[in-house]
This record gives C-alpha cells, sequence and structure tokens, in this order.
C-alpha cells in the first residue's frame, strides 16, 4: 500500500502549477471566458511541448506512455487553474479513440500529440443518448461514400466543439435496408441491437456539410455545442460494433477526470474562502474566528479530502485496470462533483456580497463545479449504479 | 502510488486472516457485539492470545518487546480484527496512547517499566484527562498535584475513564502550579490504580453499559519517578497523546462501519412481512450508496494519513478528519437502519430483529462524535491548524 504520487509525479505537479499560475492566472482566464473564442488558442503547442498531450499514450504510439495517475495530476491543476482550453475534452474525451484507432488513421492521433490539433467526443444527441453510458443508442448515421464515410444527425452537449480541431462521432453505420428494421421495439431488443452497429468516426473541423452552433453555456470556461452533420466527411476510428469497450473506458477515464478537476476546484475555491475569512473584520474580529462560519469552511474541506481520497483511487484504478475501477469512478465522480459545488458555494457565503458579484473569479469555480456535476449526470445518477451493484443481484 | 498489498502486506494478511479464523472465540461473529463488563475474562484471554501471537504493538521498536513492522502492517491488522469482528483489546489506551506518549517522553527506567507490560496486558492502563469541569476545555482541569518530599500528593476527580474498574495503571493530567497561565501549570504523571485514595465508580451510558467510570483521588501519593516529561510540561506530553488516540484509530473505525454497511445491506435485501424488500426503494437506494461513497472515502483518507504517518512518524490533519468523518457517517448508518425496521424499531430485546442490534449501535453511535474529541473540537482544529482560519476564542 502506498498512497503518495511519487517524486516524478510531484515535480509535475509543480511544473503545470507553475505554468498555469504564470499564464493563465483567474484575471486572465476570466478575460478570456468573457470573451471569443472563449481560449487562448496559441497554449496548444505549449501544453504539446510540455507533454500534457501524449502523456497516457503508448510509446510505440508516440506517447510518453505514462498512465491517469499522471495525468490525475494535471487534471487537478488544471481545474485549480480553471484553464480554459479544451483539455479535458482532447486528452479525458476524444484519446481513447484516436489512440484505439493509432495502427488504421496514425495521423488522427500524431496531429493531436504534436499540439496541431485539439479534439473532442460528441454522444450526446437531441431525442437519443444524453450521458456517454447510454451512446450505444445514438441514432447518428454513417453511410459508406466511396472508401470514405459520410455522417448524418445532430450532436449536442459537445465540450469545447467551438474549440476544437475534431470531433470523435459516435454513429450507427446503416447497410443498406437497415432502416426498415429499426426501431426494434422493446427495450432490451433495442439495447442490444443498438450496441451492434456503433461505431466512431472522426470528423475534422471546419469540413464542409457540419455546422458548429455554439450555445450559451453557464461555464463559459467550458462551452457546450450543437454539432449539425449533414453527409459530413467522416474518417472511420473504431469499426462498428467495436464502439461499446472504447467508449466504457472513455466514460472511466472522463469520470477520473473530472473528479481529479473537481478536486482542484474545491480546493481553490476554500482558498479563497479562507483567505477571506481570516482578513475581512466584522464586530471586531475577523470573520472567521465565527464558528459558524469557520466550520461552514472545515465541512467543505473534509468533504474535498474525501472526494480527494476518492478521486485518486479512481484514477489509480482505472490506470491499473482494476476490477473495481467502475464503482470506485462512480464514487470518486459523485463525491467529488458536489464536494466542488459545497465548496464553491460555501465560499461565496462566507465572502459574503464579494462572492456574489461578477468581478470575483468565485463563481468561474462555481459554475466549473456545477459543469463537473452535470456532466455523465448528477452525483444521484451515479450512486442509482453503485446501488445496483450493492443491492441487486 | 499502490492501493494493493505489496507481497509482504499480502501474506501478513492471509496468516492473519488464518490466526483469526483458528482463534476467534467460537460463536463471537454471531453473538450481537456489546460493549461491556460481561465478557471481560473472555477480552483478557483474547487480549492474551493476541500479545503470544505477536500482534500487540506489532509497530513498536523491537527494544521495547514491539514488532518493529511498518505501518502499514498495523492498518492491516486494525482493518481485519474490525472486519473479523474480534473483540476489542482490553488494553488499546495502554497500546494506542500510553506505550506512544512514554517512547516520546517517557524515562528510560518507565519505559523498562511498563512498555513491554503493556503489550502482555500485565499492566492495563486508563486515561485520567476529562473532568467533570473540564471536558472539551481539557486545559482548565483542577486535579490538583501538590508536592511532598519528593512526590506529589493527587486530590480530585476524573470521568470518561472507560477501563478504569480493571486497569492497573492510569496516564493522568493534574495541575501542578495554579499560577501559572493553564497551559503551562499542568503535569503528566502514571497513577498506579491500586494506590490508597484511588476509588473508580462506574457511569452508566445512555445505551445501559457502564463503559466508563469516574475516578476520584483522595490524597493519592505518586512518586516523583512517575511524572512523564517535565513538571509543569505535561500539555504537551498529553498532545502526544491525544494525537496518538486519534491517527492509528482510523483503521479500526473504518473496519467497522464496513461491517455495519455489510449488515445494513443484508438487512435492505430482506423481504419485510408483505413481501417488500426496502432495497427497492429509491431513497433507500441513495440513502445506502451514499454510505457506501463515505466509507471508500475514509478508507482511502486513512490510507493518505498512514502515507503522512509513515513519512513523519507523527500522526496528521487527516486522522482528525477521518474521525470526524466517520463518528457523522456512522451515526446516519445506524440511523438508517431502524428506519428500515420500521415500527419494529423500538423493540430492542430478544426476539427483536438481530436480538436488538441496530438499537445499540445506534444509542452507542451518539457517543462517537463526544468521545476522542468532540466534533466541535475537531472543527476547530482543521478550521485553525489545517486550514489556517483564525482561533475562534
Amino acid at each position: 500500500m502506498d498512497f503518495a504520487f511519487s517524486e516524478e509525479q510531484e515535480m509535475l505537479r509543480e511544473s503545470a502549477r507553475d505554468f498555469l499560475a504564470t499564464r493563465y492566472p483567474l484575471e486572465r482566464v476570466a478575460e478570456l471566458a468573457d470573451g471569443e473564442p472563449g481560449w487562448d488558442p496559441s497554449s496548444w503547442g505549449r501544453l504539446a511541448d510540455l507533454g500534457w498531450l501524449g502523456l497516457s499514450v503508448a510509446e510505440d504510439h508516440g506517447g510518453a506512455g505514462a498512465t491517469l495517475v499522471e495525468e490525475a495530476v494535471l487534471f487537478e491543476e488544471t481545474g485549480r487553474a480553471l484553464y480554459p482550453g479544451p483539455f479535458l475534452a482532447t486528452v479525458g474525451l476524444a484519446l481513447p479513440a484516436l489512440e484505439a484507432a493509432a495502427k488504421t488513421v496514425p495521423q488522427a492521433l500524431s496531429a493531436v500529440l504534436a499540439g496541431e490539433r485539439s479534439a473532442t467526443l460528441a454522444w450526446a444527441e437531441p431525442d437519443g443518448p444524453r450521458t456517454i453510458a447510454e451512446a450505444g443508442s445514438a441514432a447518428c448515421a454513417a453511410t459508406r461514400d466511396g472508401d470514405g464515410w459520410r455522417l448524418t444527425g445532430t450532436k449536442r452537449l459537445v465540450p469545447d466543439v467551438a474549440a476544437a480541431g475534431a470531433v470523435v462521432v459516435v454513429a450507427r453505420a446503416e447497410a443498406p435496408g437497415d432502416r426498415q428494421r429499426e426501431p426494434a421495439p422493446g427495450a432490451g431488443a433495442r439495447a442490444a441491437d443498438s450496441v451492434a452497429g456503433v461505431g466512431l468516426w472522426l470528423v475534422d473541423l471546419p469540413a464542409e456539410r457540419a455546422v458548429v452552433v455554439p450555445r450559451s453555456t453557464m461555464d463559459t470556461t467550458r462551452r457546450l455545442g450543437d454539432l449539425v452533420l449533414d453527409a459530413a466527411p467522416a474518417t472511420l476510428l473504431v469499426p462498428p460494433g467495436e464502439a461499446a469497450p472504447v467508449l466504457a473506458a472513455t466514460r472511466l477515464r472522463a469520470l477520473a477526470a473530472v473528479a481529479c478537476e473537481a478536486v482542484g476546484v474545491t480546493e481553490r475555491a476554500l482558498r479563497f474562502a479562507t483567505e477571506y475569512a481570516g482578513q475581512r473584520e466584522q464586530f471586531g474580529r475577523p470573520v472567521g474566528s465565527y464558528q459558524a462560519v469557520s466550520h461552514r469552511i472545515t465541512d467543505a474541506y473534509v468533504a474535498g479530502e474525501l472526494a480527494r481520497s476518492l478521486a485518486y483511487w479512481a484514477a489509480w484504478s482505472v490506470a491499473s485496470d482494476e476490477e473495481q475501477a467502475p464503482v470506485a469512478c462512480a464514487a470518486a465522480k459523485s463525491a467529488a462533483g458536489e464536494a466542488a459545488v459545497l465548496a464553491a458555494e460555501s465560499a461565496i457565503q462566507c465572502m459574503g456580497g464579494i462572492g456574489f458579484t461578477w468581478d470575483h473569479p468565485l463563481h468561474r469555480l462555481y459554475k466549473r463545479a456545477q459543469w463537473i456535476d452535470a456532466f455523465e449526470g448528477h452525483g444521484a445518477a451515479h450512486r442509482r449504479e453503485l446501488a445496483a451493484a450493492l443491492l441487486d443481484g | 502510488m499502490d492501493f494493493r498489498d505489496s507481497p509482504e502486506e499480502a501474506s501478513f494478511r492471509a496468516r492473519l486472516r488464518d490466526w483469526l479464523g483458528d482463534n476467534l472465540p467460537a460463536g463471537w461473529a454471531e453473538r450481537a457485539p456489546r460493549a461491556g463488563r460481561s465478557d471481560l475474562a473472555e477480552a483478557l484471554a483474547w487480549s492474551r492470545k493476541l500479545y503470544e501471537a505477536g500482534y500487540a504493538g506489532l509497530t513498536w521498536p523491537k527494544r521495547y518487546g514491539g514488532g518493529g513492522a511498518p505501518y502499514t502492517f498495523q492498518a492491516i491488522l486494525l482493518e481485519e480484527l474490525a472486519r473479523a469482528e474480534a473483540p476489542d483489546h482490553v488494553n488499546v489506551i495502554g497500546l494506542g496512547m500510553a506505550g506512544p506518549t512514554l517512547m516520546a517522553h517517557g524515562t528510560e527506567a518507565q519505559k523498562s517499566r511498563h512498555l513491554e507490560p503493556i503489550l502482555s496486558g500485565e499492566q492495563i492502563f486508563c486515561q485520567g484527562f476529562s473532568e467533570p469541569g473540564a471536558g472539551s476545555d481539557l486545559a482548565s482541569l483542577r486535579t490538583r498535584a501538590v508536592r511532598d518530599g519528593d512526590g506529589f500528593v493527587l486530590d480530585g476527580q476524573k470521568v470518561w475513564s472507560s477501563f478504569a474498574h480493571v486497569a492497573h495503571w492510569c496516564i493522568l493530567l493534574a495541575r501542578t502550579n495554579p499560577e501559572a497561565a493553564k497551559h503551562r501549570g499542568l503535569t503528566f504523571f502514571l497513577v498506579d490504580m491500586h494506590a490508597p485514595g484511588v476509588e473508580v465508580r462506574p457511569l452508566r451510558q445512555l445505551t445501559g453499559d457502564p463503559e466508563f467510570n469516574e475516578i476520584f483521588l483522595t490524597g493519592v501519593r505518586v512518586p516523583a519517578e512517575q511524572v512523564v516529561g517535565e513538571v509543569d510540561g505535561g500539555w504537551a506530553v498529553a498532545m502526544t497523546t491525544l494525537l496518538h488516540e486519534r491517527g492509528t484509530l482510523g483503521f479500526a473505525l473504518t473496519g467497522r462501519l464496513e461491517v455495519l454497511l455489510r449488515k445494513l445491506v443484508a438487512l435492505a435485501r430482506t423481504p419485510d412481512g408483505s413481501g417488500v424488500r426496502p432495497a427497492d426503494d429509491p431513497l433507500v437506494r441513495d440513502r445506502i450508496a451514499r454510505q457506501w461513497v463515505e466509507l471508500q472515502g475514509l478508507r482511502f483518507t486513512n490510507y493518505r494519513a498512514l502515507t503522512s504517518l509513515a513519512r513523519t512518524g507523527v500522526p496528521g490533519p487527516e486522522g482528525s478528519v477521518a474521525k470526524l468523518h466517520w463518528s457523522e457517517s456512522n451515526q446516519r448508518l445506524t440511523k438508517l437502519a431502524l428506519e428500515l425496521l420500521g415500527p419494529e424499531a423500538q423493540l430492542d430485546g430478544d426476539g427483536a430483529v438481530w436480538n436488538g442490534y441496530w438499537q445499540y449501535q445506534q444509542l452507542r453511535s451518539r457517543g462517537n462524535t463526544i468521545e476522542a474529541g468532540t466534533s466541535e473540537v475537531l472543527r476547530n482544529i482543521i478550521a485553525e491548524r489545517v486550514l489556517g482560519l483564525p482561533r475562534s476564542r
């Protein structure tokens, strides 16, 4: 048993924190978040230079051969800094599909590793899946077009789609005549049927017949958007019928990643609260000396420390391919998302009017916390999954 | 970072499990474990067995008769003992508090007089810190120790002393200098519980069990060589004791919570008279899942505490975080169990569900947020020492 980051991992943390603090202090993040395009595209090449983009990609595929434990450090630090760029979208969501296609479409992966391109993942649909877990019921249609493919359908809630240079799209391949067979009534039959034809394709942006529709998003540091595809050209990454394991792995990886981000957000929000409560005086005493204030902050800290333990456990479980990885990720995501929201809300309360202003960066942490909490379903959705594992069967 | 047992840890755990299987008192797991005096003889015999097998003082240095094992072994021991629902060692205060305090602050003579007998159970220890007028504000205690020749004479009253009725020795704080500031005039004594003037009276708790006692001291003579640390320097010594109280306990507490959760799951899966499983109620499912998440969070927070203990030799603030959260989580869990029983919940004797097991657990849990540092004091400790908030007084 050893529950500590190694010296190398701690050095990675330090350098990440330095880089982010220097280039993206929260004032700068606020500026970017309030403008267009919402991030600093010139940062992308720097992330590649720092080795952040291919950290967990196998050395054979041009990466550094590290694991999600190293990336956990980066997710925590980018969360703490509220880095506004498609880092989670690329590394957390798109990389598994790109790496799955490392042999067949090597240029897609190498472009990301070189920092030439960012990417994201599109799974949700207007009348279809909302979460990655449900992505097997995607209706977005993939049809052959000579040697290539074309995709038709609307994807929604795509993270950082306006910033991304490419989108991994979950779609269903239809052989001619398949249309008549759909939809098979009965949920069970439908689900089994659904996964069979589902694959992953890459759509490069900008592309003809692919329209990105940015959607106003609470967290402007991580904007969602629609992707409307009307026979848009696409490259096959993962063949129809083989997407399920890649999507399952992507989902776990993403849950652990956002849990780590949440840990960073929690720490930053609580730092604002403690600094303020230590200095602000009312009735002749610092407000942090009142237990109604300090105990509230403490409770959020305790929730955050438990979440930290769970987030690291989840990242390690995924990295080590442990059997418990799904429950670890569900536990970490539900606890860390809720802890981050609690921490931000406690900080807003403890800072009084200041924490309620637009000018103070706290609301941006709050909105990121809520983004994380909503991602792939709120805490209760993950607890449903855990309850099934504990109580059924 | 590796959450798995190392090969040495795994083989230690396996040997321990075998040993527990062979040595636990017959039918122990089926009996509803209630702390009380009735099984004292059994508890003494059990403590002796642990000693003979080398499990007492596992992490103590070999020169003091300990096992010289790393802290992870102690964590495994506590976890497995709790999982097996083994009886408590009667000398938990000797092993967990008096021993480590003597190793840190005792004279060579004190160490050779007490350490080995603590391990063997020949010297059972109790603790005389709290007083009727000094609970959370320990430093305001009033038991007086007046110098008399080459010793001291003690007069006063101590309270909430577990094991005082069977103890041979007491680690006791008394005031030697009433003129000094309240933290500066205290001295840490080893008091012979059989000395003239020591009287022990049982105190009955709201569970009905007399788990702890009052100690009355009337003109008790204590030789100077039974002072630990400096005269008037007892506060620093006591802080070592309290740090160890919370530092090593976490694994035992989490192990017990794990057992309770396992039983709660079994209870929830048992259909009631009309064939309805509580486990099918979505609200119950969410609450049970939440308990599981909290348990895992505590478990891995303990691992983190262990890492900091192994690095520094001193328990870190994670111990306070874990104790605070464990006590409240335990209260929620036991209360949920009573809710699952419905109107039956009021029956607590023979013929009640599990013969009143849950009723006892629920009532006993109310003490968890008071003993070993009230939740309010722990929140102050975290607020001030971890978060750096101003003192609340």
